[in-house]
């Protein structure tokens, strides 16, 4: 759908839990249509920054809207607009899956014939149909997350978030709700995903934010944010283990593993290959295989927030 | 026809008045059976020994009172306990994802609530009219009363599942608030029985006008004024209205 304003926009947007500051004024927006990955170790407030987006929780101070919609002022609007997958599992006692996505509909006032077909659509695509009649309790994690992503579509909003969405869950569902998820970008929604599997986030994700302390500490196109990144990386295989204090000081200080196959340097960007190879016939390495490549998503988000997922 | 805005709203109360009815067992046939173990027991007991009201038998007297006990307990206990499931199930996140409004939220709980209290007060109303020779000299006033205080107790017990953290919060909000005011509002002897200082505490607890006025219904005698009653009901249940939507719109304890 095409639209003026942002996919979202975060204004100033801060949180506090007494003294506690979970969010210090981010500021950023989301383009439409983008699948848009927002990055950060534990306590970063992405979590914090999603449900005041989505009106879990309200911002101290800033703005947030959904496509020019204000999440305050305007809430109806903008709560139609976006539908959350929250971290969190959720069960209910009393209703059936396919009940709960009947009622999840009803309060946005959604009924009918073409309703009905979505939702069946819904439990077709995301292999809940044979469960539809079962209650929230007697599902596995997996199916369980499954149901959320189901209930936050039911609706069909235009913009979609994930809150980590494959903690904890197994390969094929994965595959599954990766599928669904590229189908409803290639649809034209808005994508937002939190997730602490970077590799999965390269691999998806157009734009990425990273957070850190409730700051944002980078915003970037995914392929900008690799390649502003100072360095790459040679992973050399050896014929025979060499011992690190055999090799010249050069590659001893750009050594960042090593194991009994060879090693894997750390090489800042204008250095030339020939260079290496100087250094490694000096350290009279025999080399059997040499692979060069660029920083990933995770050693570019180690970089910048100087700590592992 | 709903208008659409109000629709959510209407969703809202009709899940909740399928969630206590899924459950009926817990939520509609043990209250009433309850209440006549409290008719059997103290109507027995007491029958013979005692007349409230000139010309009438303590269980025709008891019986209104009773209908009223569980009216109000189970209308706090609708609101109340499905917003403290809620939040400890998670799903409460499903409507606060939504565009209910806080009023139609607030609107949905206490419709419910006053359903889950009429069914519960049928119930106990029906064995009054078979086995206690029971007979209402004007309903209006009956059913104005049944609906208000159903309505002021769901609106109560929605204040409790709001501020309320966890099961322990809610039970002492029952065990030392609700079930004392409703022991001591009039539904087991009329307040002039008591000595001074106690009726006129009585005259403190809004539970007792809400019993008293339902009572009228029935006798075309009362305690107080059934108008006062009314008076104090519609006031109480303006200020807990009042609360709940400020506590609503402001999201507190559920939007933070």
């Amino acid at each position: 759908m095409s639209t003026p304003f942002p996919a979202v926009s975060f204004q100033n947007v801060q949180k506090s839990y007494g003294d506690l500051s979970a969010l210090k004024g981010v500021s950023f927006d989301v383009r439409p249509g983008c699948f848009f990955g927002l990055l950060g170790p534990n306590g970063a407030g992405k979590s914090t920054l999603i449900n005041c987006m989505s009106g879990l929780v309200r911002p101290t101070d800033g703005q947030v809207s959904i496509q020019g919609q204000d999440v305050i002022k305007n809430y109806r609007e903008a709560r139609r607009l976006v539908g959350v997958v929250p971290q969190e599992l959720i069960a209910d006692p009393f209703f059936s899956i396919r009940e709960l996505l009947d009622i999840q509909s009803g309060y946005f006032a959604l009924r009918g014939a073409a309703q009905n077909r979505w939702i069946d659509y819904l439990l077709e695509r995301l292999a809940l149909k044979d469960k539809s009649d079962a209650l929230t309790h007697e599902l596995s994690g997996g199916m369980k997350r499954r149901v959320l992503i189901a209930m936050a579509l039911v609706h069909k909003p235009q913009v979609v978030v994930l809150d980590e969405p494959t903690a904890g869950v197994d390969v094929d569902l994965r595959k599954t709700l990766w599928d669904f998820t590229k189908s409803l970008h290639r649809q034209g929604h808005t994508i937002i995903l939190t997730t602490h599997y970077l590799e999965e986030a390269e691999a998806l994700c157009e734009d990425v934010a990273i957070m850190k302390g409730g700051e944002l500490k980078a915003l970037e196109t995914t392929d900008a944010l690799l390649c502003r990144h100072q360095y790459r990386y040679l992973r050399v295989k050896t014929m025979a283990p060499v011992a690190s204090d055999a090799l010249v000081a050069p590659l001893q200080s750009r050594l960042e593993e090593q194991d009994a196959n060879g090693f894997l340097l750390r090489l800042e960007k204008d250095i030339a290959i020939n260079e290496v190879l100087d250094w490694l016939g000096q350290s009279q390495v025999s080399v059997q295989d040499i692979n060069s490549r660029d920083a990933t998503l995770e050693e570019v988000f180690l970089d910048l927030t100087g700590e592992a997922q | 026809m709903i208008p659409l805005s109000w629709l959510g709203g209407w969703s809202l109360f009709v899940k909740e008045v399928r969630r206590f009815y899924s459950v009926a067992v817990q939520t509609v046939f043990a209250p009433v059976v309850a209440s006549l173990l409290y008719l059997l027991i103290f109507g027995q007991v007491i029958d013979t020994r005692m007349e409230v009201f000139s010309g009438l038998d303590y269980s025709q007297f008891l019986i209104p009172g009773l209908v009223m006990m569980t009216i109000l307990q189970n209308a706090f206990a609708n609101t109340s306990s499905s917003l403290i499931q809620s939040k400890m199930h998670g799903n409460l996140t499903f409507v606060l994802l939504s565009p209910v409004s806080p009023l139609g939220f607030y609107l949905a709980f206490v419709g419910a609530s006053i359903i889950r209290g009429l069914a519960v007060g049928i119930g106990v109303l029906l064995v009054g009219w078979i086995g206690f020779d029971l007979t209402w000299q004007s309903p209006a006033w009956v059913l104005l009363f049944a609906v208000l205080s159903a309505a002021v107790m769901g609106a109560v017990g929605m204040i409790a599942g709001i501020v309320s953290d966890k099961f322990d919060h809610l039970a002492a909000f029952q065990n030392f608030i609700i079930i004392p005011l409703t022991f001591l509002s009039g539904v087991f002897y009329s307040i002039q029985a008591l000595p001074g200082f106690w009726e006129a505490a009585s005259h403190f607890n809004p539970f007792f006008y809400m019993v008293d006025g339902f009572r009228y219904g029935f006798f075309n005698a009362s305690d107080v004024s059934p108008g006062l009653s009314l008076l104090v009901t519609l006031v109480f249940f303006l200020i807990v209205t009042v609360i709940n939507l400020i506590l609503l719109y402001k999201g507190v304890k559920i939007r933070d």
